[in-house]
């Protein structure tokens, strides 16, 4: 019969009549944010961060500048360097995450906020002052110590740097132990678990082949 | 005495609202029927291409984003399968798996897109199937924002796997999800799928014949909807496609009608798929380990990944001179093949279901022009 499929049709219409509207107003209302969720105002935690610019070489749009000098620690393994300039210019920040996923340290996380309207161009770049003195509650994108953790940044309290990292790094590890970060390795008696399975597998059942 | 008639040229678009973004269509009509069509794009050309000569990688995936912004994750998926054939690596099991749940998952909610708009192009309800549409496609996306932080511009896949694996409460959210959404969607199959009004504008409507379809290389639903069962998922399956069980809906003659419904057809084969996903993953890890950061492939090496997006066939053609970056990085992109049968789908209709027709191509400007 022509006709019953738009009446079995507006029944669907009568239906939604009856329920609650799904969207949300805004402003007043929020939605609850997801702990991974990718957002401006990065954590950055200076006691971390070595001054590598990992970060600024791995952004695919090179929004972040670092500018450092030698600091005089650690001279054998690199310097551990000072740093004068980390600026993020988030107006052409896509929020990608990738300088997160290229700290070693974990010095650099993403942070959860949206709301980016600036009055003027010059407060879209984020200084060193700002990152230095800004709450300390990072995303848990691409860190998953903090997932395990169960940390939710929009519901606990601020982390530190020294809860903020992966304890297994070495580096974390010997500067706790109030090491040098000129020290080898095979010095330290810091135990490190992450060689002992590697080592494991290396090892062939087999007879061994070529000099070891 | 006679009335004297000319053709009269409009142009549709950049800036009107139902074609899919900045698209121009310069048409001419005799009357209300099209006899010309000629359509401009390259408003929203961005240079993807050679953006991805300039950086690494990895860095590309983000580029990769940004092409079809409806559906993201597929896009996702097509470049690092060519990553993957140019360093001849393959992911672990359990990455593959959450590839194929997340690029089914984004399948709804491209086909949501797409129904919701082709719908709104009808004219129907004032919006309503486009609103219970986006309720839908909402859920997902909101899936997506607990598995890697973003809702459209995700880049959750990296050459080798996935970034990381799918945090503890994705898997409850996700069930919740199944379970919600085939009610959903049989009330939109009941509000709308055999409405007489819709039936009348749309069946034998711009009809598509099956050898024009293959001859302009047209892919996808629309391709399938002319009668072909061709679907890169069944021909050469990639990541864990060829573990799971799934028909190909085909229509008959390719009319507006057989577009749409193929593409509701195609959002209960993809919940299908993404519940054997979810029987059949085993924990283990989601990204090869031993991938450095920044990729490098072997000189003078080509591969091209492609994969059956929302949209049809979508390809990257790589080429690798051994540096960090691609030499050459090709896109082959659905939509902006399925706009080459535009003239023989316009052309002989009536102005109003020229609207209607462009949306149940169901093309993505930012793909088109990239």
């Amino acid at each position: 019969m022509y006709g019953l499929q738009m009446v079995r049709g507006l029944l669907v219409t009568l239906k939604n009549l009856t329920r609650k509207p799904f969207t949300v107003q805004y402003p007043e209302e929020r939605l609850p944010q997801h702990p991974r969720f990718r957002g401006e105002e990065f954590v950055w935690y200076e006691e971390r961060c070595t001054g590598c610019a990992s970060c600024a070489k791995y952004c695919p749009l090179g929004i972040i500048k670092i500018v450092t000098s030698p600091s005089g620690t650690a001279v054998p393994q690199g310097d551990k360097y000072r740093l004068e300039v980390f600026d993020i210019e988030i107006a052409r920040c896509m929020f990608c995450g990738l300088c997160v996923e290229a700290c070693p340290y974990d010095a650099l996380f993403m942070g959860s906020g949206f709301e980016q309207g600036r009055y003027s161009r010059r407060d879209l770049v984020i200084p060193i002052q700002q990152l230095r003195e800004s709450d300390k509650r990072p995303s848990t994108w691409f860190r998953p110590q903090l997932e395990e953790a169960k940390y939710n940044p929009h519901l606990g309290q601020p982390v530190d740097w020294k809860q903020a990292g992966r304890e297994s790094w070495r580096w974390h590890q010997r500067e706790k132990a109030g090491l040098r970060l000129d020290s080898h390795p095979a010095d330290s008696n810091v135990p490190d678990e992450t060689e002992k399975p590697t080592q494991a597998n290396a090892l062939p059942e087999g007879p061994v082949q070529g000099a070891r | 005495m006679t009335i004297r008639t000319e053709p009269v040229t409009v142009n549709i678009g950049p800036q009107h609202p139902s074609t899919h973004g900045v698209f121009r269509l310069r048409v001419t009509f005799d009357g209300e029927v099209v006899v010309q069509v000629e359509p401009v794009f390259g408003y929203l050309h961005r240079g993807t291409e050679k953006l991805a000569e300039e950086r690494n990688y990895v860095q590309v995936v983000t580029l990769t984003d940004r092409l079809d912004y409806v559906s993201s994750m597929t896009n996702n998926q097509a470049y690092c399968l060519a990553v993957e054939k140019l360093l001849e690596v393959e992911p672990p099991p359990r990455g593959k798996y959450l590839r194929t749940i997340t690029a089914e998952l984004q399948r709804i909610a491209s086909h949501l897109v797409g129904v919701g708009f082709f719908l709104q192009e009808l004219g129907t309800f004032g919006g309503t199937p486009l609103m219970y549409c986006f309720r839908s496609r909402e859920r997902i996306l909101d899936l997506f924002e607990m598995l890697c932080g973003a809702r459209i511009t995700v880049s959750y896949m990296r050459p080798g796997g996935v970034f990381a694996d799918a945090p503890a409460d994705f898997w409850p959210a996700l069930a919740t999800f199944l379970n919600a959404f085939p009610g959903e969607l049989a009330e939109l199959e009941q509000l709308i799928l055999e409405n007489e009004i819709l039936m009348v504008r749309t069946r034998g409507v711009s009809p598509l014949p099956l050898d024009l379809a293959i001859n302009c290389s047209v892919s996808g639903p629309v391709l399938r909807a002319s009668g072909l069962a061709w679907d890169w998922r069944k021909v050469d399956p990639y990541d864990a496609y060829d573990k799971v069980e799934f028909q190909v809906p085909v229509g008959s003659n390719g009319d507006n009608y057989d577009r749409f419904w193929v593409r509701m057809q195609e959002v209960r084969q993809s919940l299908s798929i993404v519940r054997q996903c979810i029987a059949q993953i085993e924990p283990g890890p989601v990204r090869l380990p031993d991938l450095p950061l920044v990729l490098r492939a072997a000189p003078g090496k080509e591969a091209y990944g492609r994969i059956e997006a929302p949209r049809g066939e979508l390809g990257f053609y790589l080429v690798s001179d051994g540096g960090v970056s691609p030499y050459r990085c090709k896109i082959r992109s659905p939509s902006l093949i399925n706009l080459t049968v535009t003239e023989h789908l316009l052309v002989g209709w009536k102005l109003a279901d020229m609207i209607v027709t462009l949306g149940s191509v169901d093309i993505n400007m930012g793909e088109v022009d990239r």
